[in-house]
């Protein structure tokens, strides 16, 4: 029992990051009918919002400290953040510490512009052609972001950490009544998958209780009548497209500490995510979400050692098989509607 | 003649000659002058073009004429390399067995996943074929080790049986061959200056590839072809007209999958090594570029999009900043450190920028590729020649 649970906990933060990553592919599917291969990128481009936080708050001066000496004999040379400088040292050093979450602050506007402009700018011209072509564009773009990335970052991985506070590992076994450390789990992890609920919850809330929300869902079922209705749709379309890459991107942010980032780590997740918007089906938003979580929880139970004894290297090949199943049995995937992508 | 109408024959023709005389053409500056780095006459460049021309075209008869975009081609790519590398070690290393088994693979895997992925169509169909090249990427990194050799690769090694010709358990591994003919087997000419490399192994694949390119001539020529045709420009009618179209999807899924484990096999034939690398969906999405750069469903645009990713590929990689410095050094010196700077990231390392810019400027203003630029120019020249003066001779456009 408690290894079952441990599992599921241990599917929940790739779950996460699915299903944030699909609930934009869906988001931007669902209201413009695009199929956008550069998702992957923008969780990418969030994930590097964070380190180029952690660079910023750690911009220092050097000054010569003439009361410490280094093995030479020479006055030693101590570097300060600006940060401890201004702030002090205690503030400072906590404000340091939590780079990984302030930089939640600099990725929202960077994302929303980043998806506003690339809207406006390259994916307006493809509505009106084909989703190969759609394809093919945003593949492109993808490629672009992400050498730029590597240009500017290099190709290591960079490591940020997550908050002290933060950083151990809760006996969640303890908690729940098991023995002691039979569940032992990241503290991080937890969090990461309590603020995927929230933003998810967010994005719901978002659609179903404002006039906003309203308006791009009646959107999404008869765009063509919401225009009619004197409705600048275009507009507010434009504005979900920047929503979901800003949703991406906090799912990048904050799973900078679960794994360090690097330039490739945006087309690696996306193509498990554009298997979980397969699996639960094209421009269903529950189904995104759904189909990540369990998605992510099944490869976790595919990389148990009992499971793999009994087939060997199932863990690399749960998730696919499973879409494909699913793609086979169940053609619109798990929650799709009727009339989506089926031209 | 071979089926073909005289434009066609025509065609072929100039390819081959292309094919065959690329040595020398694509040697055009002298060894020790500062254009010599545009040189591609060399065995190494000129093989993988043609491989990879050989891929795109195959890819060419799937995406081109029926519309269903294959993000897994690369799976084919692999197995096909790792059957050639098995047949090398088994029975020999004379290159013939291993590449029809590698065909032979190619085919039964495509066969496979075409079978399941082509009962949808649109995005489930790129995505389908990418979960599979996926899998089978995965499993060659891990389950299939004993199969693959996992990352390292898989390679002949001296301990091989062999069968075929007596395997020698001292020296090194004899080089892949054709009835004794090394792969690697080079005449150098020295005419004029420059030095023009004949090699073994290039002709190997150019031939290949141009047999390869006359059959596609013929499928696409063929009632075969204009059904493929037909299925792209509306699959729902063809549905209504009472006709299956599932099994000539298949059979074009196999010819391409086929084609695949061509390019495959003869890669390991030229090199034989294989990783698991070759499957991954970035090698997939390689000859998706290359057939959109150069024009899908044209003849002539995948070969194009091959020679010239390689080429480029190859050309960019070895322009650093001091290179850029000597191009621009007729400028000041503000200005020269400028322009170096602007051209940096896109020059040595950066190409796979450069060519993600290129591959969106194609997608967006030249849906059709090179071709269609080539098509675009020619009418425009065509066009202002007519404007200099009457002709009412001239045949009409069409």
């Amino acid at each position: 029992m408690d290894a079952i649970i441990l599992q599921m906990l241990n599917g929940l933060d790739k779950g996460s990051a699915y299903a944030l990553i699909a609930l934009g592919l869906t988001l931007i599917f669902g209201t413009l009918g695009v199929v956008n291969f550069a998702h992957g990128a923008m969780f990418m481009i969030g994930a590097f919002c964070a380190v180029t936080m952690q660079r910023l708050l750690h911009l220092s001066f050097t000054v010569l400290d003439p009361t410490k000496k280094d093995f030479l004999g020479n006055p030693m040379k101590v570097s300060t953040p600006y940060i401890e400088h201004w702030f002090g040292k205690a503030t400072g050093a906590a404000i340091l510490d939590w780079s990984v979450p302030i930089s939640i602050l600099l990725a929202v506007p960077v994302m929303v512009i980043l998806g506003v402009v690339m809207e406006r700018g390259l994916i307006k011209h493809f509505y009106k052609r084909a989703h190969a072509d759609q394809i093919l564009v945003t593949f492109g773009l993808a490629i672009v972001l992400q050498e730029i990335v590597k240009q500017v970052f290099g190709a290591n991985p960079i490591p940020t950490p997550a908050p002290h506070a933060l950083a151990g590992a809760l006996d969640l076994g303890a908690m729940l009544g098991f023995a002691a450390n039979t569940i032992v789990y990241p503290a991080w992890r937890l969090i990461y998958f309590l603020f995927s609920l929230v933003i998810i919850g967010g994005v719901f809330a978002f659609l179903q209780f404002t006039t906003f929300g309203m308006v791009v869902r009646a959107g999404m079922a008869d765009r063509e009548t919401v225009g009619l209705l004197g409705i600048n749709i275009d507009r507010r379309f434009t504005i979900m497209f920047g929503l979901a890459a800003a949703v991406a991107g906090l799912a990048g942010v904050m799973y900078t500490p679960i794994n360090s980032p690097n330039y490739h780590m945006g087309m690696d997740f996306l193509v498990l995510s554009f298997v979980v918007v397969v699996v639960g089906g094209m421009g269903s938003l529950p189904g995104a979400v759904a189909a990540g979580f369990l998605l992510g929880i099944l490869e976790s139970f595919g990389s148990m050692n009992a499971v793999k004894d009994l087939i060997p290297g199932i863990d690399q090949i749960i998730i696919y098989v499973i879409a494909i199943v699913v793609l086979l049995t169940r053609p619109r995937g798990l929650m799709g509607r009727r009339g989506v992508m089926e031209d | 003649m071979l089926g073909l109408g005289k434009r066609d024959l025509i065609f072929l023709a100039v390819v081959l000659a292309l094919t065959l005389a690329a040595p020398v053409l694509l040697n055009p500056f002298a060894e020790n002058s500062g254009l010599a780095q545009f040189n591609a006459g060399y065995p190494d460049l000129m093989q993988r073009i043609a491989i990879f021309a050989i891929f795109a075209v195959g890819f060419n008869i799937l995406f081109g004429l029926t519309g269903y975009l294959s993000f897994g081609h690369a799976a084919f790519l692999g197995v096909g390399s790792y059957s050639a590398l098995w047949m090398f070690k088994l029975l020999s290393l004379n290159i013939i067995p291993g590449i029809i088994l590698a065909v032979i693979m190619g085919g039964v895997f495509a066969l496979a996943i075409g079978y399941v992925s082509l009962r949808r169509s649109g995005i489930y169909f790129s995505i389908l074929t990418l979960a599979f090249a996926q899998m089978s990427y995965n499993l060659a990194y891990s389950v299939l080790t004993p199969i693959t050799n996992g990352e390292s690769g898989l390679q002949p090694d001296l301990g091989d049986p062999r069968i075929l010709d007596a395997a020698s358990s001292s020296g090194s591994v004899p080089p892949t061959n054709i009835f004794g003919l090394a792969m690697s087997e080079t005449w150098k000419v020295d005419f004029l200056g420059r030095v023009f490399q004949f090699n073994a192994g290039y002709y190997v694949c150019g031939l290949i590839s141009v047999l390869m390119f006359y059959l596609a001539l013929r499928i696409f020529r063929s009632p075969f072809g204009m059904m493929l045709r037909a299925v792209k420009s509306n699959q729902n009618r063809l549905n209504y007209t009472g006709l299956n179209t599932r099994p000539y999807m298949l059979t074009a899924f196999v010819i391409s999958g086929m084609y695949a484990g061509l390019a495959g096999g003869l890669m390991a034939a030229m090199d034989p090594l294989a990783g698991p690398d070759r499957m991954q969906w970035t090698a997939s999405g390689e000859v998706v570029l290359m057939t959109i750069l150069g024009g899908a469903g044209t003849m002539l645009g995948p070969v194009l999009g091959a020679g010239f990713i390689k080429y480029f590929e190859n050309i960019f990689s070895k322009i650093n900043d001091h290179v850029l410095q000597g191009w621009f050094s007729v400028f000041p010196h503000w200005l020269q450190d400028l322009l170096v700077t602007i051209f940096h990231p896109f020059m040595g390392k950066g190409w796979n920028l450069t060519l993600g810019l290129l591959f969106m400027l194609v997608v967006i203003f030249l849906p059709g590729g090179l071709i269609e630029g080539g098509n675009r120019l020619m009418r425009l020249t065509r066009r202002r020649r007519r404007d200099d003066g009457p002709r009412p001779s001239e045949a009409p456009a069409e």
